[in-house]
């Protein structure tokens, strides 16, 4: 199997920006079909940009996103919609609707894409919830979930669908050690199972080399390195170590630069 | 995909062919429901399914407790690869009876 041909995802000398601020450099990346992708990096360095690009939320300053060869911010609206069903995202909070119900909100894809029996969206619906351990939390609203909860909620209505691609953004941030481990047995069943190509968006190591496939590590903005598991773990780049051994940067300064900084404000 | 129906002693034999998953599980669930509402027994036959999504099983749940409710049965006959690990994956393997082909059931 080539590369070539199983390429899902493409990710050709992308650069994205807020304002005048750079966030994103060239960056090239490939996920292949059935893969379990994992994005690394610390805070701020580009990481939810990625995925942002990656989804079609953010259009790039430069550089394209193929995804099934279709270049998403060129094809027409009822192109990437079609493609956009076959994805699903689980963003970090769990993004549910307040107003609506556990279960109303699981149901929404379905009731808006499908002409499904309401029969069938139940059973749909509690199988996704057993499958996140929540059962009979389906007419609890939002507010009354815990954050463990709400992401796993967040992660029912992302693969209601049975999408192909799943984006997952901080699977294990704020949940407890067990749950988190949990959660990376999960992903890993359901690719298993359902054959889906997985993109993780995380800052912890752990869960990184239990679940990726390969892992890309992202450092202000670029990508550092892209490798299996073991090759981030022998990897010697000095900023993929710190990342490892959780060491604090140590940033040069430029005096000048920060006197500048100081004085007249970030350029 | 494609269905159709054959028998097997007493039973009405499902057979599901190539993938069922959204554009076309209604169509499934409307046969599967009819023969029970005939008052069948349904074995459906999973040899030549290369994927089922959760609506297609969703509707062998509700298949099995439609039977369940007029004494009938549901099993599911030849479940292996992909469609199997989804049974597995959403325990409904505890939940159905499976057999390894339909010749396996003999009365």
């Amino acid at each position: 199997m080539s590369s070539l041909d199983s390429a899902l995802i493409e990710v050709n000398q992308l650069d994205a920006s807020y304002g005048d601020r750079q966030v994103l450099k060239d960056i090239n990346l490939t996920v292949n079909k059935g893969e379990i992708l994992v994005i690394m990096g610390g805070s701020g360095s580009g990481k939810s940009t990625l995925l942002k690009n990656m989804l079609g939320l953010m259009k790039p300053a430069a550089g394209e996103i193929l995804i099934n060869s279709m270049d998403i911010n060129s094809v027409n609206k009822s192109e990437l919609l079609k493609l956009r069903r076959t994805m699903g995202v689980a963003f970090q909070g769990g993004a549910l609707l307040s107003s609506m119900s556990v279960g109303d909100n699981i149901k929404l894809p379905l009731r808006q894409h499908t002409d499904l029996d309401e029969n069938t969206i139940s059973i749909m619906t509690r199988l996704k919830l057993e499958l996140m351990n929540l059962a009979g939390f389906e007419d609890l609203m939002p507010s009354e979930l815990s954050g463990g909860m709400l992401k796993r909620a967040g992660l029912a209505r992302a693969v209601i669908m049975d999408p192909k691609i799943l984006f997952f953004d901080e699977p294990s941030a704020g949940l407890d050690p067990v749950t988190s481990v949990e959660l990376d047995q999960l992903i890993l069943e359901l690719r298993k199972a359902m054959n889906m190509t997985i993109i993780v968006v995380t800052h912890e190591l752990e869960s990184a080399f239990t679940i990726a496939d390969r892992i890309a590590v992202l450092f202000d903005g670029e990508v550092v390195i892209t490798g299996t598991v073991d090759e981030i773990k022998n990897c010697t780049d000095e900023r993929v170590i710190n990342l490892i051994n959780r060491s604090p940067r140590k940033v040069q300064i430029d005096g000048e630069k920060y006197l500048s900084r100081l004085t007249k404000g970030a350029k | 995909m494609s269905f159709d129906c054959s028998d097997h002693l007493h039973y009405k034999v499902l057979h599901l062919t190539g993938e069922v998953d959204l554009s076309n599980s209604t169509k499934v669930r409307r046969c599967l429901l009819d023969i029970l509402d005939r008052g069948n027994s349904v074995i459906v036959d999973f040899s030549k399914l290369t994927y089922i999504d959760s609506s297609g099983m969703a509707i062998l749940v509700e298949g099995l407790n439609t039977a369940n409710k007029k004494e009938l049965s549901l099993t599911i006959a030849a479940a292996v690869g992909a469609p199997l690990q989804v049974l597995e994956l959403t325990r409904l393997n505890q939940v159905f009876t499976l057999v390894d082909s339909v010749t396996d059931i003999k009365e």
